[in-house]
């Protein structure tokens, strides 16, 4: 992979549930440690997008290259095993399980004992560090209770440390922020910085506007969904498109 | 005054949990006399029965079998209505090589039990990727069709089956294979679900859009389950089949299928333990209840219901609830 | 013998239409796990026959009954048995299987076994079409599974109750939001379904006798033809019953009668190999649950 090639490239990407066009000809690059923000109004086709890279939906038509590889069509579990992951708009942990086995599953897999040198180690323990660096807080044990018993603030975050787990270069976040409160949000900004830091590339996925352009390099609109805009996060919401789309037209 | 019931892990379950078992008797006991009733009550107490009730533990242990193997499918979320398929296609191969090649049992079992695990796995792959309803009426389905098919085109035997084949040296050998099989059912599953790998697989019971974000295939892994279950139940199908000297259409019935569900509903799904338990219960009952014809399958549809409605949990989830836990009523002020 | 096995195809294909249509109502389009489907048409063969037999009803006046009968047991079913397990669609399966089982197994226990059990036509007789003879009754069950087709399609696309049907197998929680009151819809597709499996009784068994392997039968074939047709879908029913009705007819006139099993074998099997969750089923795997 030279200098000049993307780590995601989305080509012409399209597609369509019955007579719904819920994603149109997209196509974006993405540059390998940025942090790109997706935005847009509710149904613009986001999490569709995200369904698409991540090898939940087919896409009628278009191509997704990974570090040049292409991989559209590929499973979930071949996408991440090349280094993708995501979180869940809908946070469904394993209700019965404590927080830390939640990991389990995750560090069950393939990826996980690839980038291990063959060995999976004890999960336990890797479980335990990961909650750790996602803000659970070691002496109040918060690791060990049952995922059922957490509020949603503690939730995202494990939402967060399972996508994390998987030690992919790309993380797609889907609405982490939604339902939690401003002291919450501000919580989980430093570990994303952090990630970022640590080289990864992050696509978010967000409502919550003023969060996010604090920590994106770009930001990506889309509406009805079509690319409407991609840039700066301020040149971003000077576009006239941009305001029609969340605030509608001028009436006649 | 308002009062509640509590419910508190006993004194010696909460110290058995962490080094105290390995310091105190008393603790070490209570970790392990669950594990050792089965042991015990099957090797020791069983064979000083009569003869003919040493047959009624034998026909018990197929069905637990066939009820664990069930168990083992159920925790990766596929339900299957046709336990009958793999003990059909278990019996028909050791049957058949028995009765066409002149293989001895010590050769059919092992090659019906796998062999048969891998063409009842072949067979049922692409009903995986469906919902879980679809392996349901799938499996309820195609034994019964099999059954049919051997009548009508009476190959291996037809209606009539192979029959004179090659029984067991003695009932003590075949009531103490079945009961080393049995146990190391019991407890080889038991094994594998407490580990992650179970983690794994009671995730894609629950929830597989998550597993499979995780990088899991879960469709190898559903495969995997289906491989262990198919294979206890072809066991179970080749040693009925040196069990009985016979091997035939009857193989595939009804019975099979709805028995070991049955079991395991009233025992407690999720546990293997409760499978056995349910079918220690059911199969000596319906003995007693033998001269009551029909009625026994009356019975178990009844019992299926009721369970299933009223206990969810099975019989063996109570127990363990109240060897771990008791209960009191305290005030609610 | 063309001519025959074309016209005795379209009965067999009906035959099966009918068996599958309640089945397919309660299951397929609402979602609601019945599979007490057997067990109530040999209950409404043997209601027709007690209420005719014992009882001495006029024919006409016991089919009604025994179509009444069915959809109440159907409720009773449903408030008894579906309501307290709703959600769990398994334990749904598993519980109306267990009870079909004891239903139809207290028939046989009460002896409810013979040449004697046997219900009369509507019309005696039979005409001929070129040199093939056929029989009234075989017409009007042809004519009742293509009519109760069109109904059926009409009801589940055109009106407001079939739309019904449909939402609570779709999204009940937003059927909700709709003010569809989800139990009742429920227990309305139950009813329904089960007076769809009396009405097929009622006019096939006449051809042959009422014994409760019947009922196993009807659950067989049902199942069997939602396989191949796609659950949900009355025109994958359909397309799946012809094809099986007329590859079984084509069998047994041209090879052996006893090769007609194979069929709805090869049926499923060819099924699931390309198509797996049937011939016209709306169902995509994963994109269903996202």
């Amino acid at each position: 992979m030279t200098a000049q090639t993307p780590l995601l490239r989305v080509s012409n990407l399209t597609k369509t549930f019955g007579g719904v066009t819920a994603v149109s000809n997209m196509d974006f690059d993405l540059d390998e440690g940025l942090l790109l923000g997706v935005i847009g109004p509710n149904g613009s086709g986001k999490t569709t997008l995200v369904n698409l890279i991540t090898g939940f939906v087919k896409p009628v038509a278009g191509r997704i290259e990974f570090r040049g590889k292409d991989i559209t069509g590929w499973p979930p579990y071949k996408v991440v095993g090349e280094g993708i992951s995501r979180t869940f708009q809908m946070v469904r942990p394993f209700y019965q399980l404590p927080a830390y086995k939640n990991l389990i599953v995750p560090l069950y897999s393939p990826r996980v004992k690839k980038l291990a040198g063959g060995k999976y180690g004890n999960r336990d323990a890797v479980a335990l560090d990961l909650l750790e660096e996602v803000g659970f807080e070691r002496d109040a044990h918060v690791s060990y209770k049952k995922a059922g018993a957490l509020p949603q603030g503690y939730l995202k975050r494990l939402e967060l440390a399972k996508s994390m787990a998987l030690r992919p270069d790309l993380i797609i976040l889907d609405e982490l922020f939604s339902g939690l409160s401003l002291a919450e949000v501000a919580s989980i900004v430093p570990i994303i910085e952090k990630l970022k830091h640590q080289g990864k590339t992050i696509i978010m996925i967000e409502h919550r506007l003023k969060e996010l352009f604090r920590i994106a390099d770009r930001v990506m609109v889309l509406n009805y969904g079509r690319k409407i805009a991609e840039g700066l996060a301020i040149d971003v919401m000077e576009s006239p498109d941009v305001k029609e789309a969340y605030l509608g037209s001028e009436a006649e | 005054m308002n009062r509640r019931k509590e419910r508190i892990d006993r004194g010696v379950k909460a110290r058995s949990a962490d080094i105290f078992a390995l310091t105190s008797y008393r603790e070490m006991l209570y970790l392990l006399i669950p594990g050792a009733i089965p042991v015990v009550g099957l090797l020791c107490f069983s064979p000083l029965l009569s003869p003919y009730w040493r047959e009624v533990i034998i026909s018990t242990a197929i069905y637990a079998l066939l009820a664990m193997s069930w168990d083992m499918l159920m925790s990766a979320g596929l339900l299957s209505l046709g336990q009958a398929l793999f003990f059909g296609i278990g019996s028909y191969l050791a049957g058949s090589l028995n009765y066409y090649a002149g293989f001895p049992p010590v050769l059919t079992i092992p090659i019906a039990t796998i062999g048969g695990g891998l063409i009842c796995t072949v067979l049922l792959l692409p009903v995986l990727r469906l919902r879980g309803i679809y392996f349901a009426m799938v499996t309820l389905v195609v034994p019964l069709m099999l059954s049919r098919l051997v009548e009508a085109t009476r190959i291996l035997g037809g209606t009539e089956g192979l029959t004179g084949l090659t029984p067991f040296p003695n009932q003590l050998t075949a009531l103490f294979v079945i009961q080393l099989a049995l146990l190391a059912t019991l407890f080889g599953f038991r094994r594998i679900m407490g580990s992650d790998y179970g983690l794994v697989i009671k995730g894609i019971s629950d929830n597989d859009r998550s597993v499979m974000s995780a990088g899991l295939n879960i469709y190898w892994y559903k495969a995997q389950v289906l491989f262990l279950g198919a294979c206890v139940g072809c066991f179970a199908g080749a040693f009925g089949t040196h069990m009985d000297m016979f091997a035939g259409m009857p193989g595939f019935a009804l019975d099979y299928s709805i028995m070991p569900v049955a079991a395991a509903v009233v025992g407690g799904t999720g546990t293997f333990a409760g499978p056995l338990i349910g079918a220690f219960i059911l199969v000596p009952l319906s003995e007693m209840l033998r001269a009551l014809g029909a009625l026994r399958m009356v019975f178990y549809g009844l019992f299926l219901v009721v369970f299933v409605v009223g206990m969810p949990e099975g019989i063996f989830a109570y127990i363990q609830r109240k060897y771990q836990q008791m209960e009191r009523w305290v005030d609610v002020s | 013998m063309l001519l025959g096995t074309l016209i005795y195809g379209f009965v067999n294909s009906s035959i099966l239409a009918l068996l599958a249509m309640g089945f397919n109502l309660t299951f397929g389009i609402s979602g609601v796990a019945n599979f007490a489907y057997g067990a109530v048409y040999i209950f409404s063969g043997f209601s027709v026959w007690i209420l005719l037999n014992t009882l001495g009803l006029p024919y006409l006046f016991a089919v009604l009954i025994a179509i009444v009968l069915a959809a109440l047991l159907g409720l009773a079913i449903y408030y008894g048995i579906i309501l307290r397990i709703k959600g769990m669609p398994l334990s749904e399966v598993m519980a109306t299987f267990g009870l079909g089982l004891a239903i139809m197994e207290l028939f046989r226990y009460f002896d409810f076994v013979g040449f004697r059990y046997t219900l009369p036509v509507f019309i005696d007789g039979s005409f001929s079409i070129g040199d093939v003879y056929i029989d009234y009754q075989r017409v009007i069950i042809s004519l009742i599974a293509v009519g109760l087709t069109f109904g059926l399609y009409l009801f589940t696309n055109h009106t407001r109750t079939g739309l019904a049907f449909r939402a609570i197998a779709q999204d009940e929680r937003t059927a909700l939001t709709f003010g569809i009151d989800a139990d009742m819809v429920g227990a309305l597709s139950m009813a329904l379904g089960c007076a769809l499996a009396a009405i097929a009784a009622v006019v096939i068994l006449p051809l042959g006798t009422i014994a409760v392997e019947g009922g196993y039968e009807v659950l067989i074939n049902a199942l069997a033809v939602c396989i191949v047709g796609g659950l949900g879908s009355t025109v994958g029913i359909l397309v799946a019953s012809v094809l099986i009705g007329y590859s079984q007819t084509f069998t047994a006139s041209y090879l052996e009668p006893h090769w007609m099993m194979l069929v709805s074998l090869i049926a499923i099997a060819i099924v699931l190999i390309v198509k797996p969750s049937g011939l016209f089923s709306h169902q995509k795997e994963l994109e269903e649950r996202i």
